[in-house]
């Protein structure tokens, strides 16, 4: 046993060593350094968790049997997981996060003893708000996650399931549980604990299938921050400083990232949680299906263009991930270096399912970090350089979000590839985006289109140089 | 007069919000899905809760609903912990600089 001070301090530890680890990502050099500091601030919560607790007997076996358990089925995910599925990886992890804090709200009503919370019947008011909140929110991150796990996986159409009246429905529903909780406050009846959780596992359903599968990456950063207030919500419930602090600096951590990604399609972040963007735009896509010429080449007059120029910017997008191009890409980046072009890179924000998909994806190519660029960085390069190779991106280049206003993406920050010489764009088909709206940059006397896989192009063009 | 106890956690939680504003807003974005999955793991940290519930109490039958209920969350965080740490390695050991030779 150690004194309840120790343990605060101890926790207080493992808080500042979570800070640390969340700054060490300023820098790609400095993040392994962080992401110990992260385990060791862990480790050492878990260990003084253990012995203040003092109970070696049968259960202590039981927890080291699960916690191996649990671990081993961790480790074997993070090692095979491709990381193309990172997205999906991530959202399947917010859902145990969320879980886990319900069980653990759930205990700590079944047994508030344990706690120093009161007894059953009468556990305190502060402690019961707080308790459900934890759970609710818990519960919300749970569906949410599983819901958000599913369409990225493609288990799920990634169209936005609408339904009139929806958001009237959550709101209800979310009013009845600031209801819910009061009631269980003043008469500590555990029917209504119950119904809490019910009701927060439908709303976490019911606010995510509207959202579609582009708006993802706010999705997911989200349910991020989700995680974290229900983590900071079970902390106030156990008055652990080390679960407080965390879950603070995850919930914002979450809140920025939902932040920028909004940013990045120039939206509120209610018109993305209100979702439902590409079911709206159908009746503007039919009636601009007139025939427009389009230039369309092959990957042998792509690496010619490639081989003659002296720059070329790759764009990627989701497509890349879809394709798993990225190692083709690499290639065809090396040959193009030995040739003398200079090549970078340029990512938009929200290019991908998640925060730095594509940074991600390159990296794991051996793309060298410092060759990619975010978009403030690069944008200017384009009116200098020779070729843009756009692969699989598609409404993050549309020049449209810049001059019609009518369009669902004006304001939107884009790439400006339309300035560079020559445009190559990796695609399909002609099909529009996820926004609905047809890319003006098709129809460019600059732009080659190269219709085919992204990866199978990437290839071919290899080939030909 | 004396301070509830709370208020000192509330005041915790309220510094840790800027903290985290401050600090994320100085990550790369380039390390953003690191980022989240790194906060993932730490928020994983519930597990403190998690291991309270489950061995704490006062009954000798360690399967009291309670404590079955924080045995099922030390499962489910630590599959967080070692996946999230671990594949937040696997991640941050990809980036690299480019090599001097070359430019």
């Amino acid at each position: 046993m150690i004194s309840a001070n120790l343990l605060a301090l101890f926790y207080l530890i493992s808080g500042v060593l979570f800070i640390l680890a969340l700054r060490g990502l300023s820098s790609p050099e400095t993040s392994r350094q962080g992401n110990l500091f992260g385990i060791i601030g862990m480790i050492i919560a878990v260990c003084v968790t253990i012995v203040s607790v003092g109970n070696f007997s049968t259960g202590f076996l039981y927890l080291l049997i699960l916690l191996l358990l649990g671990g081993s089925i961790g480790a074997f995910i993070a090692f095979k997981i491709p990381m193309t599925a990172m997205p999906e990886l991530v959202a399947g992890f917010h859902s145990l996060v969320g879980l886990a804090a319900v069980f653990v709200a759930i205990s700590a009503f079944l047994n508030p003893e344990i706690f120093n919370l009161g007894f059953p019947g009468n556990i305190k008011i502060v402690s019961l708000i707080e308790m459900s909140l934890g759970a609710a929110i818990g519960a919300i991150t749970f569906t949410g996650s599983i819901i958000a796990f599913l369409k990225l996986r493609g288990i799920m159409s990634g169209s936005p399931i609408t339904f009139t009246a929806q958001h009237y429905l959550n709101l209800t529903l979310g009013l009845i549980l600031v209801g819910l909780i009061f009631y269980l406050c003043k008469t500590q009846f555990d029917t209504w604990f119950w119904t809490i959780i019910v009701i927060s596992f439908l709303l976490g359903v019911l606010l995510i299938i509207p959202i579609g599968g582009a708006d993802m990456p706010v999705v997911i950063s989200m349910l991020n921050s989700y995680s974290g207030w229900a983590a900071a919500g079970i902390g106030f419930t156990l008055e652990n400083t080390a679960l407080i602090i965390t879950g603070a600096l995850v919930g914002s951590s979450g809140a920025i990232l939902s932040y920028i990604m909004c940013k990045g399609m120039n939206r509120s972040f209610f018109n993305v949680i209100l979702g439902g963007w590409g079911a709206t735009d159908q009746s503007s896509l039919s009636k601009s299906k007139e025939q427009k010429p389009v230039k369309s080449g092959n990957a042998d007059d792509a690496a010619f263009l490639m081989k003659n120029a002296s720059s070329v910017i790759i764009v990627p997008g989701y497509g890349m991930a879809v394709a798993q191009a990225q190692h083709a890409l690499r290639e065809m980046v090396d040959v193009l270096k030995k040739n003398g072009v200079k090549v970078t890179y340029a990512i938009h924000p929200v290019a991908g399912r998640m925060p730095g998909h594509m940074n991600v994806l390159l990296a794991e190519a051996n793309v060298p970090y410092d060759e990619v660029f975010e978009l403030e960085e690069i944008n200017n390069d384009f009116a200098n350089c020779d070729v843009a190779y756009v692969i699989g991106a598609n409404d993050v280049t549309n020049p449209v979000a810049k001059t019609d206003p009518q369009s669902p993406i004006y304001g939107m920050p884009i790439l400006d590839v339309e300035k560079s010489k020559s445009v190559l764009f990796v695609k399909r088909s002609l099909s529009p985006g996820y926004a609905g709206i047809d890319n003006d940059l098709f129809y460019r006397d600059n732009t080659l289109m190269l219709f085919s896989d992204a990866k199978k192009m990437t290839e071919d063009i290899i080939k030909s140089l | 007069m004396e301070i509830d106890p709370f208020i000192f956690r509330f005041s915790i939680f309220i510094l840790s919000i800027f903290i985290g504003y401050y600090v994320v807003w100085s990550v790369t974005p380039s390390l953003h899905t690191p980022l989240m999955s790194v906060t993932n793991a730490i928020s994983s940290v519930i597990i403190v809760g998690a291991i309270i519930a489950a061995l704490a109490g006062k009954s000798e039958n360690v399967f009291d609903t309670a404590n079955i209920f924080g045995f099922l969350a030390i499962i489910l965080a630590a599959v967080n912990i070692f996946g999230g740490f671990l594949v937040t390695q696997r991640m941050l050991a990809m980036y690299k600089k480019k090599k001097k030779d070359k430019k």
